[in-house]
C-alpha cells in the first residue's frame, strides 16, 4: 500500500499545490513554480551520477566479458574520464581552480576545442550526404499526395536559395519574360507555403500536444496514471 | 512480374536506385568546389528575418540584448553565422550583450565568439561595462522559469567566477525582465520555445530565435505575436548578412560573410538534388511505361 499510496499522495498534492500558484502570485505561492524549479535541479544532479554510473557498469561489463565491439567501450570510458578529470580539476586552467571550467588554455577547452567540436561537425555535416540519397529514394511521383509533396519540396528548396533571382535574371536578359516572372514568383510562393499550410499544420500539432500534456497531468495529479511507478503500480 | 519482363525493365529498375556513393560524390563536390571558389550573391531579407533586424537596429544605444547559445557543436557550422551577424550587429548598435548558454555545450562557443569577433572586431567594447559572460548554468527551463524573477538566485558570478554585484554591466539588471530583447540560438530543447513560453510569455520579454533549418517550420506558429522573428539556417544568416551589409557597408565592408558564402554551397547542393530527384522519377515512369507494354505484349 505504502509503495503506492504515498507517491500518489505526493504527486496530487504538488501537481495542486503548482497548479493553484499558478493563479495565486503572493507567498508562500508566489515562488512556489521556481522553487520546484530548483528542487529539481538538485534531483537532476543525482541523475547525472546515476547516468555517469551506469555508463561504467555497461561498459566495464561489456570489456570484462569481450562482447562484440569491446573496443569501442575503452574509447567511451577513457573519454568520459578524461574530460570529467579535465573539468573536474581544471587540468590546465590558467585561472587556477576557480577559473571557468572552459577558459582558453585548458586542457577541458582544448579537448572540446580539437576534438569535440570537429567529431560533432562531422557527425552532423554527414547527414548531407544522407538526406540527399533518401530524397533520391523517397521522392517518387505515384500517386497525387506523393506528387503534391514532391512539388511542395522543389519550391522549398529552390526558394530557400537565390537560385530562382539568378535564374530569372538570365531568362530576363535572354527576352523570355514569363519564365523570369515564373521564376521570380518562387520566393513568394515558398513564403507562403511556410506561412500558410506549414503553419497550419504545425499549429494544429502544438495544439494537440498541448491537450494530450493537460490530459497527461489531470491523469497523473488524479492518480489514474500510475506507470511511473514502476512494475508494482497496479 | 514474369521473368523476361524482368530482365527487360531490368536496367530501368536499377537506374532508379543508383549507388548511392555517386551522390555522394556529387554531393561532396557540390558542396567543396562553391566553398573553395569563396562566392556570394545578395540576398533579400523575408519578412520574419526583416522584423528581427529592425528590432535590434531600432533599439537605442545602452539597451539590453540577450544572446543564449542553446546549440552545440554538431549545429555550430550552421548557427555560428547568425550568432556572429547579430552579434556585429548588436556592438554596432552599441548594445549592452549578456552572453549566456542554457546548453552545456553553448558555454564554450560563447567563450569561442568573444575571442573570435567580439575582442578582435570591437576592441571598444569593454568586459563587466559592455558585455558579460555568464556562462552556462543547469537546469533548462527550470532556470528560465527562475531568471525571468530573480536573475542574481541562479547567477551569483559571471562565467570567470567575478562575484555578480562587482560587475557594472549587472548592475541595472535585477531579472530578465530588465532585458529589452532575447535572442536564443539554437532549435533543439531547451531552446527558442522554452525562451518564449518561460521568460517572453510570462515576463513581456521580447524574444527572437535564431535556430537551424529543419527546427524553422516548427517556430512559425510564435510569430509574430510571441517572437520578434526568426533566423532559419543558412538561409537566415545569409539574408541578415546581406541586409547588414547593405544597410552599413563602410562597417561591414571587411567583416566576413560566412552565412553568405556557405548559402552559394547550400544552392548547388539543392540543385543537385533536385536534379537526381528529377532523374529518379523519369527512370520510374520510364521503368513503369516499360513495364506496362511488356505485360501487355506478353
Amino acid at each position: 500500500m505504502w509503495r503506492r499510496t504515498v507517491p500518489i499522495m505526493i504527486t496530487f498534492f504538488v501537481g495542486t499545490v503548482l497548479v493553484v500558484a499558478e493563479f495565486i502570485p503572493h507567498k508562500p505561492f508566489g515562488n512556489l513554480g521556481e522553487d520546484f524549479s530548483l528542487y529539481f535541479d538538485i534531483i537532476a544532479v543525482f541523475a547525472f551520477i546515476l547516468g555517469g554510473g551506469n555508463l561504467c557498469r555497461v561498459h566495464f561489463s561489456k570489456i570484462y566479458r569481450g562482447k562484440t565491439d569491446w573496443q569501442f567501450s575503452i574509447v567511451t570510458l577513457l573519454g568520459f574520464f578524461v574530460m570529467l578529470a579535465a573539468g573536474l580539476f581544471k587540468i590546465g586552467n590558467p585561472m587556477g581552480i576557480q577559473g571557468d571550467v572552459t577558459a582558453a588554455g585548458s586542457l577541458f577547452a582544448d579537448l572540446y576545442d580539437s576534438i569535440f567540436t570537429p567529431l560533432q561537425g562531422t557527425m552532423y555535416a554527414l547527414l548531407a550526404f544522407f538526406v540527399a540519397s533518401a530524397s533520391y529514394r523517397a521522392f517518387r511521383a505515384k500517386n497525387i499526395d506523393a506528387s503534391i509533396l514532391l512539388i511542395a519540396a522543389f519550391v522549398i528548396l529552390l526558394g530557400r536559395t537565390p537560385a530562382p533571382s539568378l535564374i530569372a535574371d538570365f531568362f530576363a536578359g535572354a527576352g523570355i519574360g514569363f519564365m523570369a516572372t515564373a521564376f521570380n514568383f518562387v520566393p513568394t510562393l515558398t513564403d507562403w507555403i511556410m506561412d500558410v499550410p506549414n503553419l497550419a499544420g504545425q499549429r494544429a500539432i502544438l495544439i494537440g500536444i498541448a491537450l494530450g500534456v493537460i490530459s497527461m497531468a489531470l491523469r497523473l495529479i488524479l492518480g489514474v496514471e500510475r506507470t511511473y511507478l514502476g512494475a508494482d503500480s497496479k | 512480374m514474369p521473368d523476361d519482363v524482368k530482365n527487360k525493365a531490368g536496367l530501368l529498375e536499377r537506374l532508379q536506385f543508383i549507388d548511392r556513393r555517386y551522390i555522394f560524390i556529387f554531393i561532396a563536390l557540390a558542396v567543396i568546389i562553391p566553398l573553395l571558389l569563396g562566392l556570394r550573391f545578395e540576398e533579400e531579407p523575408s519578412p520574419i528575418v526583416l522584423a528581427l533586424y529592425d528590432k535590434i537596429d531600432e533599439m537605442p544605444p545602452g539597451s539590453r540584448l540577450l544572446m543564449s547559445f542553446d546549440y552545440g557543436p554538431t549545429t555550430a557550422p550552421e548557427i555560428q553565422p547568425m550568432v556572429d551577424v547579430i552579434l556585429r550587429h548588436a556592438c554596432l548598435k552599441d548594445l549592452k550583450v549578456y552572453l549566456m548558454a542554457v546548453w552545456a555545450t553553448g558555454q564554450s562557443l560563447t567563450v569561442q565568439t568573444v575571442e573570435q569577433v567580439l575582442m578582435p572586431e570591437f576592441p571598444d567594447y569593454e568586459y563587466g561595462i559592455d558585455y558579460v559572460n555568464l556562462g552556462y548554468k543547469a537546469g533548462n527551463q527550470g532556470l528560465i522559469r527562475v531568471i525571468v524573477d530573480d536573475m542574481k538566485r541562479m547567477y551569483s558570478t559571471d562565467a570567470n567566477g567575478t562575484d555578480i554585484e562587482e560587475i557594472p554591466i549587472m548592475k541595472q539588471v535585477s531579472s530578465l525582465k530588465d532585458m529589452d530583447l532575447i535572442v536564443s540560438f539554437g532549435g533543439g530543447f531547451p531552446g527558442i520555445k522554452e525562451w518564449i513560453l518561460f521568460a517572453g510569455d510570462p515576463g513581456g520579454i521580447p524574444v527572437g530565435g535564431a535556430c537551424t533549418a529543419v527546427s524553422a517550420p516548427q517556430l512559425y506558429p510564435y510569430y509574430p505575436n510571441q517572437m520578434v522573428g526568426l533566423l532559419g539556417g543558412i538561409k537566415g544568416a545569409a539574408e541578415y548578412e546581406s541586409h547588414v551589409l547593405n544597410t552599413y557597408p563602410e562597417a561591414f565592408a571587411k567583416t566576413p560573410t560566412p552565412g553568405m558564402n556557405m548559402m552559394v554551397a547550400q544552392m548547388v547542393a539543392h540543385i543537385v538534388i533536385m536534379l537526381f530527384i528529377v532523374f529518379g522519377n523519369v527512370m520510374y515512369f520510364m521503368y513503369r511505361g516499360k513495364e506496362r507494354k511488356l505485360t501487355l505484349e506478353k
